[in-house]
């Protein structure tokens, strides 16, 4: 057996692909390297609100504003999507067909905007308990860093609404592939802070 | 809706206060009339060159060969030339307004001209503009320009991210000149420490005008930081090993890793500084929980790796100068990689130095301290390697070399300064001193701004096609080195004598001796700064008699020798292939240069793209929709990058096809040429026989 070696960590789209698999070689790297720096975004945020735990100038705190029901439930919509956007990403390799494609990516793309949703409403019924960024350093923490992640999700289903509308136009070509290979990363990405998010700020905030 | 609605929701809270002649006409005092004065008398410039520019261009007849040759290009050359166009442009204004806080000083005691207001704009329009929108632009377009020849590549790895980072530095320094048409600037300094610069303070435009210019600049980098990389990795020609690139190569390469790791930390500072003042959160106020520390921490997480994004690409240009001009390899190419890459490294753990007297615990400072003699070991190593270049090489002192020379004695006078400063103990008694003012001139101005200078001088002939005034040009080179001594070795002393930074007057007569010095030096800045332009002008007069089509006018060493002057699109007819280090240098010892390629091959470029002129105005017109607060025009332009972005992600057509004709037949046109030049010898370069042709050294000479 003769391995090809892998162009990049995550899907390597294989020989049948060639020209996405060859333009993925420098494109995928950028996004890596991207991701990186957004990264140090994030890092950044989670250490503001660690530092920011005990800044609660009399306003609530973890206790009385989050609601482990929820933030379990979003964490599972989350967890959920990365593994249809995986099956999304097979069917692409495997070429089952655009009908597949668009069904899994549509899945992930409802899983997605449900994430979103439920967290709206979580920030909607904390707004009712004096929960609101102005009241104090932590809530500001807190503000910048959750709703954060939740821009880059609807960012990422705004492009995943964009691949598809490029799917409709110019069909399965080569921009398309790598730009759903990117996007695979960016959400799996977005998958990995959640965990961070979840872990740091709302299990150990209820702990 | 009533007028006055309207109006309201229309102008947000620009009104007639914003113009710069408004307070005189209101208070006519005389410190009114003067500052007053002063600032019609920029804005009017800035005004009036828009319009000259607008102008000549029209009467030219220029504005589609503006548009489609440079706006839309994405050709890494033409970019990195616009880049340095913005740093030149900025550099002039941040010097005239350093002549002003100089006279100031020099006339300070018990008052001088300037309003108090008036002066905290002029440092901190001085420091973000010589840091945001001249060191970097100037970095970032020799990076541009020089790099991609360097590694025998055609293009960035990302082109059309290249026009957008141009294109949000450009909006970001035209959001700084208009602030001057627009007023006020900030005055919370370059790094803009809250609680001063929180709204309860500081609740005009000026705050809000300086945060938007820097994370325009900001973004720009990081999207800059990212294309470097990746190119440098991927991009490289066929032989082109990491250890064979060209020392400025691993600079840039180096530089870029920084600015994707250190430039988020100022993003995130300046947005939640703008989350403060706009949203009332509560991230740094004195109030609610905010903690200003971490803004201070998180600028200088930023600001401290900084200092190595700027300093490292001038070490590469050094790098060459110092080997191409004494006509040797270069002494130590591994120790002195190595340097860059521990440089690099150390600088993400130095950053609490900035703030030694803000409270932490003597052991952590220590540990700082400590850290930060340690970069001074990589940078000794750095200065042996330069002069062991010029040991024993046939140094010839050209106009680069000038600059070379000043800096490597007045960086090392700059760097024992530093080693004093990051002692804890001693930096009780001078931070916040010009004690501190001298040192990091005396680390950017020799460093960073000679380094850029020295390129300028030296690949300006491969940019052009014709080499620069030499005159004029040693002039400007002498009068930098002699400025810079008289305007800033004074600082140091009145640094040790106590006198605070940012100080508008002073009571002591002690100080009045040495302001005037510096005085007389930010003077003689000026005349170099004329100089410079002197100099430009006689080149462009000249230009016929100085060009050097051949390429070559320097007996250089790497592959971007190796091209004609100016550049083709395309750099490369074809892709070089390489065998070693000093890789066309090698080639002209084996008498292998100028070879005619075996075959021609159609060559894809990128295609010119829209996507960063149309970033450039929405970017500008969402930043300054936020300092005014028109929010009709911020989601206006929101939508249209938006909507220019996903555009863009439709279009397939991303590259052009150069023919296999047209190359050969250019590229045959220079070969023609090449055989018919006569070569000049090393000692002739500076001189009209010089046509980019060298002979080759006397046999037996150290290459």
């Amino acid at each position: 057996m003769t391995a090809t070696p892998s162009r990049h960590p995550g899907l390597n789209l294989g020989r049948a692909h060639q020209e996405a698999h060859d333009a993925c070689e420098v494109l995928v790297f950028g996004f890596w390297v991207f991701m990186m720096s957004d990264l140090i975004i994030f890092g950044l945020l989670f250490a503001n609100y660690v530092t920011q735990l005990d800044a609660l100038a009399g306003g609530p705190g973890p206790g009385e504003l989050f609601e482990m029901k929820s933030a379990f439930l979003e964490t599972l919509l989350l967890l959920t999507s990365s593994f249809t956007y995986g099956l999304a990403s097979y069917c692409l390799k495997y070429r089952h067909g655009r009908g597949w494609l668009t069904a899994w990516l549509g899945v992930t793309l409802l899983l997605g905007l449900a994430f979103i949703g439920f967290e709206l409403h979580d920030f909607y019924k904390m707004a009712g308990e004096d929960g609101v960024p102005s009241r104090s350093g932590f809530l500001s923490a807190f503000f910048a860093l959750v709703p954060l992640h939740g821009l880059h999700v609807a960012s990422a289903c705004l492009w995943m609404v964009v691949l598809m509308v490029q799917m409709l136009v110019h069909g399965l070509d080569t921009g398309v592939k790598t730009g759903l290979v990117r996007l695979g990363l960016l959400w799996h990405f977005l998958d990995i802070v959640w965990v961070g998010i979840f872990s740091l700020v709302y299990l150990g905030g209820l702990a | 809706m009533t007028l006055t609605h309207f109006l309201d929701l229309a102008l947000g809270r620009l009104d007639w206060h914003a113009l710069p002649f408004w307070e005189m006409v209101e208070q006519p005092t005389l410190s009114h009339i003067v500052n007053g004065s002063i600032v019609t008398a920029a804005a009017s410039l800035v005004v009036l060159g828009a319009l000259a520019a607008v102008v000549l261009i029209t009467r030219f007849g220029k504005w589609k060969v503006l548009w489609s040759e440079w706006l839309t290009s994405v050709d890494h050359k033409r970019i990195g030339i616009m880049f340095i166009v913005i740093a030149m442009v900025m550099l002039a204004r941040a010097i005239v307004e350093a002549a002003f806080m100089r006279a100031q000083q020099a006339v300070g005691l018990d008052g001088g001209f300037l309003s108090a207001e008036h002066f905290g704009e002029f440092f901190t329009t001085h420091g973000t503009i010589m840091i945001f929108f001249m060191a970097m632009p100037f970095l970032t377009g020799v990076i541009n320009y020089v790099m991609l020849l360097q590694i025998g590549a055609r293009d960035l790895s990302f082109p059309v991210m290249n026009s957008v980072s141009l294109g949000l530095t450009a909006a970001g320094a035209a959001l700084i000149m208009v602030s001057l048409v627009l007023t006020p600037f900030s005055t919370g300094g370059w790094s803009g420490y809250p609680p001063f610069t929180e709204a309860s303070f500081n609740p005009g435009a000026g705050v809000d005008y300086w945060i938007w210019a820097v994370t325009l600049s900001s973004l720009g980098s990081t999207m800059t930081g990212i294309n470097f990389a990746v190119t440098i990795y991927k991009e490289r020609a066929p032989g082109m090993h990491l250890f064979r690139m060209p020392l400025f190569c691993w600079t840039a390469l180096c530089t870029s890793i920084l600015m994707i790791f250190a430039m988020p930390p100022l993003t995130v500072a300046t947005a939640m500084l703008a989350l403060d003042r706009y949203l009332d959160f509560h991230f740094f106020t004195q109030d609610l929980g905010g903690d200003m520390m971490n803004y201070v921490n998180l600028f200088w997480l930023f600001g401290h790796p900084e200092v190595y994004i700027l300093i490292l690409p001038a070490f590469g240009v050094y790098s060459e100068v110092f080997s191409t001009f004494s006509g040797k390899r270069l002494y130590g190419y591994n120790g002195l990689v190595i340097a860059t890459m521990i440089i690099a490294v150390l600088s993400f753990t130095v950053w609490l130095h900035h703030f030694f007297t803000m409270g932490q615990s003597p052991s952590i400072n220590a540990a700082f301290g400590i850290a930060t003699m340690l970069i001074g070991v990589p940078t000794g190593v750095k200065v042996y390697n330069w002069m062991l270049t010029m040991f024993r090489g046939r140094v010839r002192l050209t106009i680069p070399m000038v600059y070379a020379l000043g800096f490597l004695i007045l960086f090392v006078i700059g760097g024992l300064s530093g080693i004093l400063l990051a002692n804890p103990s001693i930096d009780y008694q001078i931070h916040n001193t010009l004690f501190l003012v001298a040192h990091f001139h005396n680390m950017l101005v020799p460093g960073l701004l000679f380094g850029m200078l020295a390129a300028y001088q030296m690949w300006f002939p491969k940019a052009f096609g014709f080499r620069l005034e030499t005159r004029w040009g040693y002039r400007a080179a002498y009068a930098w080195i002699a400025g810079f001594i008289l305007a800033f070795f004074p600082l140091y002393a009145l640094g040790l004598l106590g006198m605070p930074r940012r100080a508008l007057s002073f009571f002591e007569p002690a100080y009045l001796p040495w302001t005037i010095i510096a005085g007389i030096g930010a003077l003689v800045v000026l005349f170099a700064l004329f100089s410079l332009v002197m100099q430009f002008w006689l080149s462009l007069r000249h230009r016929d008699e100085n060009r050097v089509p051949v390429g070559d006018p320097w007996d250089g060493r790497s592959l971007e020798w190796a091209t004609p002057a100016p550049v083709p699109e395309y750099n490369f007819p074809v892709i070089p292939e390489v065998f070693s280090r000093d890789a066309f240098m090698r080639e002209k010892d084996l008498g292998q240069a100028y070879q005619r390629p075996a075959e021609y091959r159609d060559i894809e470029m990128p295609a010119n793209s829209a996507l960063g002129p149309i970033l450039t105005a929405t970017g500008f017109l969402m930043a300054f929709g936020l300092v005014w607060y028109l929010w009709w025009l911020v989601i206006l332009a929101g939508v249209v990058s938006l909507g220019a972005l996903i555009a863009r992600s439709f279009v397939r057509r991303t590259t052009k096809i150069i023919s296999a004709d047209e190359v050969r037949e250019t590229h045959e046109a220079w070969l023609r040429q090449v055989d018919e030049t006569p070569s000049v010898t090393r000692d002739r370069e500076q001189d009209t026989s010089n046509r980019g042709r060298p002979a080759a050294p006397v046999s037996g000479a150290v290459q």
